[in-house]
């Protein structure tokens, strides 16, 4: 099947995918990945999920859009589809991004300019679906023929397009096929943003036809608002966790750690990501023991969602996002607490710093700040005392999105590495210019049908290229190496395609958060922290 | 029939300058966003703007002083600008197309700002010289290398419109349109200052006329249709989304790059109120919006909660 997709193909009535990857179109890999043979065989996408759901875009299925049962249920679709399109450019309905999207749109000069910086397009062998201006394309189209009432003379100016369910099923997969990153925004010399516009079109089916992959809304806006986490954990069992977390660290580290909570006129009010409680404890306790030996006034809260610091509504919904972000700050100001620290989550950082912010009025406007501004303080002042030769293996940083580029803190957690890791080597590129770990947007807790095997495959793949190339001097398994990634979302990813490819056993390649390697690191605590063991 | 040229052409500048504020305005207007910045941010501490920093990498940043370093952010705006420097770095094929057409254009415009200058240093009846003189010969040179810039520039780009599979997917008809415009119009113009007559008027006298409808000229044809395309051309362009240089100033100056947090926008702040009092439509359930709801009021429910089911 060719890589070319033209834009007619859109619309195109029949279930056929539009594009199919096979390992010899990908971006080639280095070693030891470094033929497509040695690349893993594609889980298909059932028969199953083909007669069931909305599956006709490409190798798999993101959303899990029933299909319509009728021609008739399929008109109301699209009806609802153009409604949704109306408020998407109305004041009232959109606000939060109408500047934005529609100087996008009506400025974007088509010039390719983003394409090559962008990880999904590369990653694929340039396959055509992929390119960030493609979605865009659709919308633009959309906009100038049914929101702007455009008849000949605009499909001559900027395109036909021709509005079918077909087009609007596979336009729902394809807002699910960028990481919005804004890489590609990064580079436009118009500046127009088409890593908005897949989060415009995800806006769009969620607010107005209901429609969201199930983790982001169902078992994430929802579950969070209802018990409090996305993770399902209430504050009890939240709280059982962490009194577990903090017996097994203070054992482990030999400083006492006692987690605070709820504590009235606390300096700090810190808010980890709940997923680093179930699946990083160490994460967790590594914080505490920090806070502990700096002597920190802090707490947590076991307020509804003030002990979850993610907000999947920053991905697809503004309305959800909102609701969360006004939460978490609704505890801060019960606490009266001085500030608001979040922990080693990328787009919460992004949600509650800096999206948030406007919608944050008065007093409600808590100050917010990164984790690791407040450990290079730590590290920096000498109230936490390390010993880098703790740390005597080759670290590689990788920079979440939502923190670097999207936020501007960049150097703090270099200077924490280079006082700490004695082999740190950055990845190229980096900073601001690194690139998406490949679970972005909430890829890396979507795993439906074959969805993962194409976060591997695709999304994810330019990370691995950069950590093999980070590590190609250490590869021998006898060496063992550590990508520090300071974001619970980009560890997930991390975790899935390091043991997707098997790299911890054929290689020794370990990921885990900042603040393990600062204990790991720290002359008060017993030695040997981190474990190196694939967990 | 040059009295209708020039009219033509006073009807094309009108409609241009009052495009270009209409969609000015149009965007300005528009209401402020959520916040979307992207970095480096060049109005940063310099230090910062190297890698990219941001006043978020201080310890209590909210407790420190903010600066706002116009310096930097022309530092980075004037290559920008001028240059395409985004360009340069990020897709250096398209930009030895489009430099010289950008260029091209900024320099048909200092011809044409030496040339105003020029006819008004020089009073009625007397000969061109000294300082009018000179910048009528600056014009000449400008108007001639900015004419060619143009004209190969715009060849070049519809060229890659036309043939490079990755522009040909998203290249409507309009979009090859719009760039032979720029070569009939630039060409007519060219074409009709070079094969003038001996004694015709050229770029200086037509000039002179226009700004004082002084419609005793007998334009050359060429020169004429070329005058009335260009016309034609200026008008268009807000229309279309040529007039990026308006959008820039919105994407870069209040978009990309607006960092001002909240805390020291209390403006703003009116107006996210206002914003914050809109009344949604959005029909999905867990919106909960029933057309009387405002932002504010969907916010603090919870679709998750029974009492607010």
């Amino acid at each position: 099947m060719s890589k070319f997709t033209r834009i007619e193909e859109m619309w195109r009535p029949d279930d056929r995918p539009l594009l199919h990857l096979t390992n010899e179109d990908l971006m080639p890999l280095p070693p030891p990945l470094n033929h497509p043979s040695l690349d893993r065989p594609w889980t298909p996408l059932t028969e199953a999920a083909r007669q069931q759901y909305e599956c006709r875009l490409d190798d798999t299925c993101a959303v899990s859009v029933p299909k319509p049962k009728s021609p008739a249920e399929e008109a109301e679709l699209v009806r609802k589809f153009l409604a949704g399109l109306d408020k998407l450019f109305a004041r009232e309905d959109n606000w939060t991004f109408l500047q934005p999207l529609v100087l996008t749109l009506e400025h974007c000069a088509r010039c390719q300019t983003c394409s090559e910086a962008c990880h999904i397009y590369e990653a694929s062998g340039y396959s055509e679906l992929y390119r960030p201006t493609y979605r865009s394309e659709i919308l633009r189209r959309l906009y100038f023929k049914y929101v702007k009432h455009g008849g000949l003379v605009s499909a001559w100016q900027h395109g036909d397009i021709q509005l079918n369910w077909p087009l609007v099923a596979r336009l729902i997969e394809l807002a699910y096929r960028c990481n919005l990153c804004r890489r590609c925004a990064q580079v436009c010399p118009i500046g127009a943003d088409n890593g908005l516009v897949a989060h415009e079109l995800r806006k769009l089916f969620s607010q107005e036809l209901g429609i969201a992959p199930k983790e982001l809304h169902d078992n994430g806006t929802m579950l969070q608002l209802k018990v409090g986490s996305s993770t399902g954990m209430n504050a009890l069992v939240v709280k059982d966790n962490i009194e577990f977390i903090d017996e097994e660290i203070s054992e482990k580290t030999g400083i006492e750690v006692r987690t605070p909570w709820d504590v009235e006129g606390a300096d700090i009010l810190l808010i980890h990501n709940a997923g680093e409680i179930l699946a990083w404890p160490e994460n967790v306790g590594a914080f505490a023991v920090i806070f502990t030996v700096a002597g920190l006034s802090w707490t947590m809260s076991s307020e509804l969602a003030a002990y979850d610091s993610v907000n999947y509504g920053l991905w697809y919904d503004d309305v959800q996002f909102a609701r969360i972000a006004l939460k978490q700050i609704e505890a801060a100001r019960k606490l009266k607490v001085k500030r608001i620290v979040l922990g080693e989550c990328g787009h919460a950082h992004k949600a509650l710093s800096v999206v948030a912010d406007r919608i944050l009025l008065g007093d409600a406007n808590i100050p917010r700040e990164s984790a690791l501004t407040l450990l290079h303080e730590l590290i920096m002042s000498g109230r936490i005392k390390v010993d880098p030769s703790r740390n005597d293996f080759p670290v590689t940083l990788h920079d979440p999105c939502n923190v670097v580029r999207l936020m501007g803190v960049v150097k703090p957690q270099r200077e924490i590495l280079a006082k700490i890791a004695p082999k740190f080597r950055e990845m190229e590129p980096h900073g601001v210019n690194n690139y998406c770990c490949g679970g972005g947007s909430g890829f890396a807790i979507m795993s439906g049908n074959n969805f993962a095997d194409w976060r591997f495959h695709v999304s994810g793949r330019k990370k691995l290229q950069q950590i093999l190339n980070a590590f190609q001097d250490c590869l021998d398994p006898s060496i063992p190496k550590y990508v520090c990634a300071p974001c619970s979302n980009c560890k997930g990813q991390l975790r899935d395609i390091i043991k997707y490819y098997g790299l911890w056993d054929s290689n020794r390649i370990l990921y885990g958060g900042l603040v393990e390697l600062i204990v790991n690191a720290m002359v008060d605590v017993k030695p040997g922290f981190i474990d190196w063991e694939w967990h | 029939m040059t009295a209708l040229v020039f009219l033509i052409v006073y009807a094309g500048v009108l409609a241009f300058l009052a495009g270009c504020v209409a969609r000015a305005l149009t965007y300005a207007r528009m209401p402020a966003h959520l916040r979307w910045e992207i970095y480096p941010v060049p109005h940063e501490e310099p230090e910062r703007v190297a890698y990219g920093g941001s006043y978020f990498e201080q310890p209590r940043w909210w407790t420190k002083p903010l600066r706002s370093h116009w310096v930097t952010e022309l530092r980075f705006m004037i290559p920008e600008m001028i240059f395409l420097k985004g360009l340069w770095d990020h897709n250096r094929s398209l930009w030895y197309r489009s430099f010289p057409f950008h260029f091209g254009l900024y320099l048909v415009a200092a011809s044409m700002v030496c040339l105003v200058a020029s006819v008004a240093l020089t009073p009625a009846g007397v000969e061109l010289s000294g300082t009018a003189g000179v910048l009528a010969t600056a014009a000449r040179i400008l108007g001639a290398v900015g004419g060619a810039g143009v004209l190969v520039g715009a060849l070049a780009l519809a060229w890659r419109r036309l043939t490079a599979p990755e522009v040909r997917n998203y290249t409507a008809p309009g979009d090859v349109f719009n760039l032979i415009f720029f070569v009939v119009t630039f060409g007519l113009i060219g074409a009709g200052l070079l094969s003038r007559p001996e004694g015709a008027p050229g770029a200086w006298e037509v000039t002179r006329a226009l700004l004082f409808f002084d419609t005793s000229i007998a334009l050359p044809k060429l020169l004429a249709w070329g005058l009335v395309a260009g016309s034609l051309l200026v008008a268009y362009i807000p229309m279309t989304h040529m007039s990026h240089f308006i959008a820039k100033y919105f994407t870069y100056h209040k978009i990309r790059w607006d960092d001002v947090p909240m805390r020291q926008a209390q403006r703003l702040a009116k107006e996210i109120a206002r914003y914050l009092s809109y009344r949604p439509r959005w029909a999905a359930p867990h919106v909960m919006a029933d057309g009387r709801r405002s932002w504010a009021e969907l916010a603090m429910l919870n679709p998750a909660q029974k009492g607010d089911q």
